[in-house]
C-alpha cells in the first residue's frame, strides 16, 4: 500500500514550491509521479548543477530502515516517520531493501526498525541489507549515530537475534550506539512505546547539533562546473591515476561473487560475477569490456593428453606440455589449418574433403560445433608433443562487456556469463573461459585487463534518450548504462528491450529492472520470451510492434544500442529497417542510409558477438 | 494487510474488477499488482510462490517464483466423471503437483503461472464448473456431508447446499468479463450486490450442511451450520448453528477457535431466508476495523448470541423453531463399500492429504481418471479430504476394484485408523501463511506416531490427527485429538484433548516444540491411555477425564441437544 500521506514527512520547501508542488503533482498517474522523482533526484546528483550537496543533506536528516514480515516492524517505523515528520525534522522512511546500500557510508543518523523470523533469520525484505551489513564488504561508519529496535516472539531460541546482529555489527563498524536496543516480544507496543519516545528526543538533539543544511548558492566545493559539458565522466574517475596492468601484464583480480542468474527450471547457466579491480588502478566505462586470459578446464587437458598418449610432463621448449595446454593453447575452438594439419597427420580423407571450397557450410558447423577432443577422437593420428604445441593456435583472451558502473559500484567490475556447456559423444565439453569463470569460487584469482570500447559510449549530452536492445547476456553493457545515467543524474530516458526463453527462470536481473521502473530509472522495458507461447517471439518482433514509438524516439535524437549473439544482430538490423521504412516512409535504400547515418553520428552503435 | 486497505481495495474493486485486466498483461512480473492479489481470490485463486527456492531466486535477482493457485467451487464435492476427466486434463496441462482434494470439497490446482492463468480459468468453466467467490471475503464452497448411506437425504440436502451456493454468489459481471471474454456492458462495475453490498462481507464466510450421526463436514467449525434432521429418511428440516471458526493469531489472546452456537430449527424453506440473514447481519455488524477479529464468531462475542439471533430472526421475518434432538458419532468417513439406500453402492477411498498425483504411493492420478472413464455415477470429494465413488450399481462394483487396486488406491484397506483419519492442509512450499510443514510432513510424522501407538499396543485405536502449517486451520486442527499448529520451520504447538465428535475444542498442551519433544510428550500419554481407557473412551475424551489437559472455559463445548 503506498503509505497514507499524512506519513511524509514536512517538505523543506519554500511556501510557495509546496504550492506548486501541489499542483504539479495533482491527477498525476504513477508513472508520471515516478519520472518525476527520477528527474528530480537527477537534478540533484547532477554534479554542481545544484548547491545542495550531499554532505549537509545527510547530516540533517533522519534515515529509518525497516526490515518487517508481518507488518509490525514497517508499522512502528512508519509512526516513527511519521512524528519525526510533525515536528519538522527532515526524515526518510526505507524498506530493507529499498535502501541504496552505497549511502550507508555517508549516513549521520540512522534507525533501524528490525523483526527476526523463525530461527533467527531476517524477514526477506531485509536479507540483503542484513547480509550487506554483516558481510567484509560494509563499510567502516565512524561518523554514524544510530539505535535499533528489534522485535521477535520469546519462545523462539533466538529471540530477537537479527536486531542484536545488527545492532552489535553497527558498533563494531565504529557507529556510535545513541541509546540502548529495544527487544519487542509479541506485544510490541510495551517495548516500542519507550523505544519511539527516546528515539524521537535522540534525533531531536542530534539534528539540532548538527549543522543545518546550507542553502547558499556557494558552489566552492564542487570539483567540476557543469557548465562547460555534461560529460559522462565523473570526478572520481578523472583523478584516477594511470593503471600498470593491461592486456600483456593481467592484473589478478579477487572474484568477490559468483552467483547464478538463472532460475532451476532453466536450461541455462548464467552467472553474474563480482570481480574487485581495488588496488589495480583499472578504471573503465559503460559498454568496455573486461579481458580474461582462460585457463582450460583440468578435465579436457586431461582427456587431450590420454587421447594423444603423451606425456604431460614433456618439455617443450623449457615449459611443460601440460602447462602449454592449460595455459598458452587454444582446446576448445578448432582452427582451420588445424584441422588441414591433422587430416593429412592421420590420413583421413573425408576429413580433408571438409576442407575443400565447396563444403564451407559443412566446415562452419564441423568448427563451430567440435573441440579439439571431439575431433581426437573421432578422426585418430598421431603428434608429438612438440609438433602439438607448434600446430595449435596460442590461446587469446576473451573479453566481456562488463555489466556495471563504477559510478555505482566503485571498484568492481560485474560481468554476466553464460555458463556455456554441452554434451559431446565422448562427454561433456564447456567453453574455456565462461567454465572457468562459472567455477570461480569467492576468492578465486582471474588474470584480467580492461578493454576500452569507444564505439559503444552513452551519448555525452545526458538529456539524449537511448534505446537498449540486449536479450541474453547481451543485456549486460546495459546494466552499467542504467547505473550510470541514474548516477549521472541524466535526464533522458531510458528504453531496454531485452529477450530470452522463459520469463520464470531466464529473466536476468528482473528483480532490478523492477526496481529500474520503479524508481525511474528505467522509462520502458519491452520483452520477449520466446518458449512462453506458442509462437516464438524475439526482440526483432517487438521492435516492429512498437515500430512507431521506436521512430519517434530515433527522431527525437535517441541513441540506439544493440548487444548479444551476431545472428541476432542480423535479425534486429533488419527489423530497424523495417521500422525506419514503415513509419519513416523511406524505401530500403533510404533505411539503409538513415541507419548508417545514425551509426556515423554515434547513434547506432553495436557490441555483438 | 490491515483490515483498512482490504476495505479501501473491495470498496474501490469496481465490484471486484480492480486492474486485473492491466496486471494479467504486465509481463515485467509473474505477479500482479497488490490490490489485485487480495480481489483475485473472489474470483477463486491466490497468487503464491514456492517458498522453497525464494531465497536462492532472491539471490539471483530473480522475483520469488510466482504462481497461482485455482480453487474450484464445487458445493458437496460432487462432481460428474466427465468433468472429473476435464479437471484431471487441466491439471495435467496447466499445474503442477496434481489435484488436490480440499478440506471443503473443492479441487485445488497449484503452480498455475500467470500467462496461463486466463486459459486455465477458461478451461475449469468449460467443465460447468466455475471458482467463483471459492476464496475472499465472502460465502466459500459449502460443505455438505458425504454421507454416502442416506441416500436420499443426500440428494435433498446436496440439492439444498446447491441452491444456497447460487444464491450467495456475488451479482457482479467481473468474473465473466475478466476470464470468460463477456462484453462490458451499461452499469458495469456498479451491479447491484443485494446480498453483499459494497465491500463485500467483513472477512471469508463458510457454510456447511451436516447429516447425523456423522459430522465430517464438522459442523461446528462453520460460521453457518445447517444439521439435518431425518424423518423416515426425509429431511423434515434442519438444526441451525452459528459463529463457529477455527482461525488464530499466534500470540493473540484476542483472536481463538471457537465452536458454533445451536439457535433453532428451520424447514427447508426457509434455509435460503435464514442463511441470507446471518450473512447480511454480519456483513453489517462484523468488525470491518481490526481484520482479525472480523469473523462472525467475534461479532456474537462481542455482541451477544441473543442480540445476534434476534437480528437474524428480524432479517428472516420469522422466528426460529426450538432446535430438535440430534447425536453424533465421530466426523470421519466411513472406508471401503457400503450400500445405499437406493441399492447403489458407495466406495470411498484414502487419500492422504487428499493430494492426488502419480507417486510413490501408486499412480493415484492415472487410476482415478481409468475409473472416470468408466464409472456411471458421481464423485464425492469429503470434507475430510477423501473421496467417495459415488452410485455405483452392484455388478459394477468388480471392475471398479480392479482399477483401484492396480492403481494403489486401496490403502484404505491396510492402513492404520491414524493414517485413514488425519487431516493436513497444504502449508509449503506454496502456501503464504505457512510457518512450518503440514501435507509434506503428515506421512513422516505418521509413521513415527503410529510407532509409538504399536508400542503401546494401540496401533488399532481410532486416533484424529490433525496438522496445519499455522493457526488459521485449513485442516481444522482445533478439533483434532492430536493437532500440530505450526510455529516454525520444524516447530509445532502441541494441541491435545478434542473429542472425535466435532464437539470440544482441543487445549494447548506444548508450545513450539520440535519432532523429538513431540514424540517424547505423547509417549507416556499413549501409555496411560493403554493402560487407563475405558470401553470405547477416545483418546481426547481420556485425556479430559484424567485431567491431562483441561477443557477450555468460555466457549461451548457439548452441544447435544
Amino acid at each position: 500500500m503506498p503509505p497514507a500521506p499524512a506519513a511524509l514527512p514536512v517538505p523543506p520547501l519554500p511556501g510557495d514550491k509546496v504550492d506548486l508542488l501541489a499542483r504539479l503533482t495533482d491527477g498525476l498517474d504513477a508513472p508520471g509521479l515516478w519520472w518525476l522523482s527520477g528527474y528530480a533526484a537527477g537534478l540533484a546528483a547532477r554534479p554542481g548543477a545544484r548547491p545542495a550537496a550531499a554532505e549537509p543533506q545527510a547530516g540533517a536528516r533522519l534515515t529509518i530502515v525497516f526490515g518487517s514480515q508481518t507488518g509490525n516492524a514497517r508499522r512502528v517505523a512508519e509512526q516513527l516517520a511519521r512524528q519525526a515528520g510533525t515536528e519538522g525534522l527532515a526524515v526518510r522512511l526505507l524498506r530493507a531493501d529499498a535502501y541504496p546500500l552505497p549511502e550507508l557510508k555517508d549516513e549521520r543518523l540512522l534507525y533501524v526498525v528490525i523483526s527476526t523470523q523463525g530461527e533467527g533469520e531476517p524477514p526477506d525484505d531485509a536479507r540483503g541489507f542484513v547480509a550487506h551489513l554483516l558481510g567484509k564488504r560494509a563499510p567502516k561508519l565512524p561518523q554514524l549515530q544510530y539505535a535499533v529496535l528489534g522485535l521477535g516472539d520469546s519462545s523462539y531460541p533466538l529471540f530477537n537475534a537479527t536486531g542484536r546482529e545488527i545492532d552489535e555489527r553497527l558498533a563494531e563498524l565504529g557507529a556510535h550506539r545513541l541509546f540502548a536496543r529495544g527487544e519487542a516480544d509479541v506485544d510490541v507496543e510495551a517495548v516500542a512505546t519507550p523505544w519511539l519516545a527516546q528515539a524521537l528526543e535522540q534525533a531531536r538533539g542530534t539534528l539540532a547539533a548538527a549543522p543545518s543544511a546550507t542553502v547558499t548558492s556557494s558552489t566552492s566545493t564542487v570539483l567540476l562546473s557543469s557548465t562547460t559539458t555534461s560529460a559522462t565522466v565523473t570526478p572520481l574517475r578523472a583523478v584516477a591515476p594511470a593503471s600498470p596492468w593491461s592486456r600483456e601484464t593481467p592484473f589478478a583480480a579477487e572474484v568477490l561473487a559468483n552467483q547464478r542468474l538463472t532460475g532451476r527450471g532453466s536450461r541455462k547457466d548464467v552467472r553474474h560475477l563480482e570481480i574487485a579491480l581495488e588496488g589495480s588502478g583499472l578504471t573503465y566505462q559503460p559498454g568496455d569490456a573486461l579481458g580474461l586470459w582462460p585457463r582450460n578446464p583440468p578435465a579436457l587437458v586431461s582427456a587431450v593428453l590420454a587421447e594423444l598418449s603423451l606425456d604431460a610432463n614433456a618439455d617443450v621448449d623449457g615449459v611443460l606440455l601440460r602447462t602449454w595446454l592449460a595455459e598458452r593453447r587454444e582446446l576448445t575452438k578448432l582452427s582451420r589449418p588445424f584441422l588441414a594439419r591433422h587430416a593429412e597427420r592421420g590420413g583421413h580423407a573425408a576429413l580433408a574433403r571438409a576442407l575443400e571450397p565447396d563444403h564451407a557450410p559443412a566446415l562452419a558447423t564441423l568448427l563451430g560445433t567440435n573441440q579439439l577432443i571431439d575431433l581426437l577422437q573421432a578422426y585418430p593420428a598421431r603428434w608429438s608433443a612438440a609438433d602439438l604445441v607448434a600446430a595449435l593456435r596460442p590461446l587469446a583472451p576473451r573479453l566481456y562487456s562488463i555489466a556495471s558502473s563504477q559510478s555505482v559500484v566503485g571498484t568492481e567490475a560485474h560481468l554476466t556469463v553464460d555458463h556455456v556447456q554441452w554434451e559431446a559423444p565422448g562427454g561433456r565439453r564447456w567453453g574455456a573461459a565462461s567454465h572457468q569463470l562459472a567455477s570461480s569460487d569467492e576468492g578465486a584469482l582471474l588474470p584480467v585487463f580492461i578493454e576500452a570500447n569507444e564505439r559503444f559510449r552513452l551519448p555525452r549530452d545526458g538529456a539524449r534518450d537511448v534505446v537498449m536492445i540486449g536479450p541474453g547476456t547481451g543485456v549486460a553493457p546495459f546494466r552499467g548504462f542504467v547505473q550510470e545515467r541514474a548516477a549521472i543524474g541524466a535526464a533522458g530516458r531510458n528504453w531496454l528491450l531485452f529477450g530470452a526463453p522463459h520469463a520464470r527462470h531466464d529473466f536476468l536481473y528482473q528483480l532490478e529492472w523492477q526496481q529500474a521502473l520503479k524508481s525511474g530509472q528505467l522509462h520502458r522495458l519491452d520483452l520477449a520470451f520466446s518458449r512462453d507461447q506458442a509462437d516464438k517471439v524475439y526482440v526483432q518482433h517487438r521492435l516492429r510492434e512498437h515500430g512507431r514509438a521506436l521512430f519517434d524516439w530515433l527522431e527525437g535524437g535517441a541513441h540506439l544500442y544493440v548487444c548479444g549473439a551476431t545472428a541476432m544482430g542480423r535479425d534486429v538490423e533488419a527489423a530497424l529497417l523495417d521500422v525506419v521504412a514503415t513509419h519513416g516512409g523511406r524505401d530500403e535504400d533510404a533505411a539503409r542510409d538513415y541507419l548508417a547515418r545514425l551509426q556515423q553520428q554515434g547513434r547506432y552503435a553495436r557490441d555483438v558477438y | 494487510m490491515g483490515a483498512h486497505s482490504v476495505e479501501d481495495i473491495k470498496q474501490a474493486s469496481g465490484r471486484l474488477r480492480g486492474t486485473l485486466l492491466e496486471s494479467l498483461a504486465n509481463p515485467v512480473t509473474g505477479a500482479l499488482a497488490e490490490a489485485d492479489q487480495v480481489l483475485i481470490k473472489y474470483h477463486g485463486s491466490y497468487q503464491q510462490d514456492d517458498r522453497d527456492i525464494r531465497e536462492e531466486r532472491r539471490v539471483a535477482k530473480l522475483e520469488p517464483d510466482y504462481s497461482f493457485m485455482i480453487r474450484t467451487r464445487t458445493p458437496g464435492g460432487v462432481v460428474t466423471p466427465a468433468q472429473w476427466l476435464g479437471l484431471d486434463a487441466i491439471a495435467t496441462t496447466y499445474a503442477e503437483r496434481g489435484l488436490r482434494i480440499t478440506t471443503r470439497q473443492a479441487f485445488q490446482f497449484h503452480g498455475v503461472i500467470k500467462g496461463q492463468l486466463k486459459a486455465t480459468m477458461q478451461a475449469i468453466n468449460a467443465q460447468l464448473i466455475d471458482t467463483l467467490a471459492a476464496c475472499g471475503d465472502v460465502n466459500r464452497n459449502v460443505a455438505v456431508a458425504a454421507n454416502p448411506l442416506e441416500s436420499r437425504a443426500h440428494a435433498a440436502v446436496y440439492a439444498q447446499a446447491a441452491a444456497l451456493s447460487r444464491h450467495l454468489l456475488p451479482n457482479t459481471r467481473a468474473y465473466y468479463e475478466i476470464w470468460l471474454d463477456e462484453q462490458r456492458v451499461a452499469g458495469s462495475g456498479e451491479e447491484d450486490e443485494p446480498v453483499y453490498g459494497n465491500a463485500y462481507l467483513p472477512r471469508k464466510f463458510k457454510i456447511g450442511f451436516a447429516i447425523p450421526p456423522v459430522n465430517d463436514v464438522d459442523v461446528f467449525a462453520q460460521d453457518l451450520g445447517f444439521i439435518a434432521v431425518l424423518e423416515d429418511g426425509e429431511v423434515v428440516g434442519y438444526n441451525v448453528s452459528i459463529g463457529g471458526g477455527m482461525g488464530a493469531t499466534h500470540g493473540d489472546a484476542e483472536t481463538y477457535p471457537r465452536l458454533a452456537d445451536v439457535i433453532g430449527f428451520v424447514t427447508p424453506d426457509q434455509v435460503t431466508a435464514v442463511a441470507t440473514a446471518v450473512v447480511t447481519a454480519q456483513r453489517d455488524f462484523g468488525n470491518r476495523t481490526v481484520r482479525k477479529r472480523a469473523r462472525l464468531k467475534y461479532t456474537i462475542d462481542d455482541r451477544g448470541l441473543a442480540w445476534f439471533t434476534s437480528q437474524v430472526e428480524g432479517r428472516a421475518g420469522f422466528p426460529l423453531a426450538a432446535a430438535r434432538p440430534f447425536a453424533f458419532e465421530h466426523s470421519g468417513d466411513r472406508f471401503g463399500w457400503v450400500e445405499g439406500h437406493d441399492g447403489r453402492w458407495h466406495l470411498t477411498l484414502r487419500l492422504l492429504s487428499g493430494r492426488i498425483l502419480d507417486g510413490a504411493d501408486g499412480a493415484h492420478l492415472t487410476g482415478l481418471r481409468e475409473i472416470a472413464r468408466v464409472h456411471e455415477g458421481d464423485f464425492r470429494m469429503t470434507p475430510n479430504q477423501n473421496l467417495v465413488i459415488a452410485g455405483v450399481p452392484a455388478a459394477q462394483r468388480a471392475r471398479i476394484d480392479a482399477l483401484v487396486q492396480a492403481h494403489g488406491l486401496d490403502g484404505y484397506r491396510t492402513a492404520s485408523p491414524l493414517r485413514l483419519k488425519s487431516v493436513a492442509c497444504v502449508a509449503l512450499p506454496t502456501c503464504g501463511l505457512a510457518m512450518a510443514e503440514a501435507e509434506r510432513y503428515l506421512p513422516t510424522l505418521t509413521t513415527k506416531v503410529e510407532a509409538l501407538l504399536d508400542a503401546h499396543g494401540l496401533i488399532d485405536a481410532p486416533l484424529l490427527l490433525r496438522i496445519s502449517g499455522c493457526p488459521n486451520g485449513c485442516s481444522r486442527p482445533y478439533l483434532g485429538e492430536i493437532a500440530l499448529v505450526g510455529k516454525a520451520p520444524g516447530r509445532y504447538n502441541l494441541m491435545l484433548g478434542a473429542d472425535h465428535r466435532g464437539q470440544r475444542l482441543n487445549t494447548l498442551y506444548r508450545e513450539n516444540i520440535a519432532e523429538p519433544e513431540l514424540l517424547a510428550a505423547l509417549d507416556p500419554l499413549f501409555a496411560r491411555y493403554a493402560a487407563e481407557r475405558g470401553h470405547d473412551e477416545g483418546f481426547g475424551d481420556f485425556l479430559v477425564r484424567a485431567g491431562v489437559v483441561k477443557p477450555r472455559t468460555g466457549i461451548p463445548l457439548e452441544l447435544q441437544a
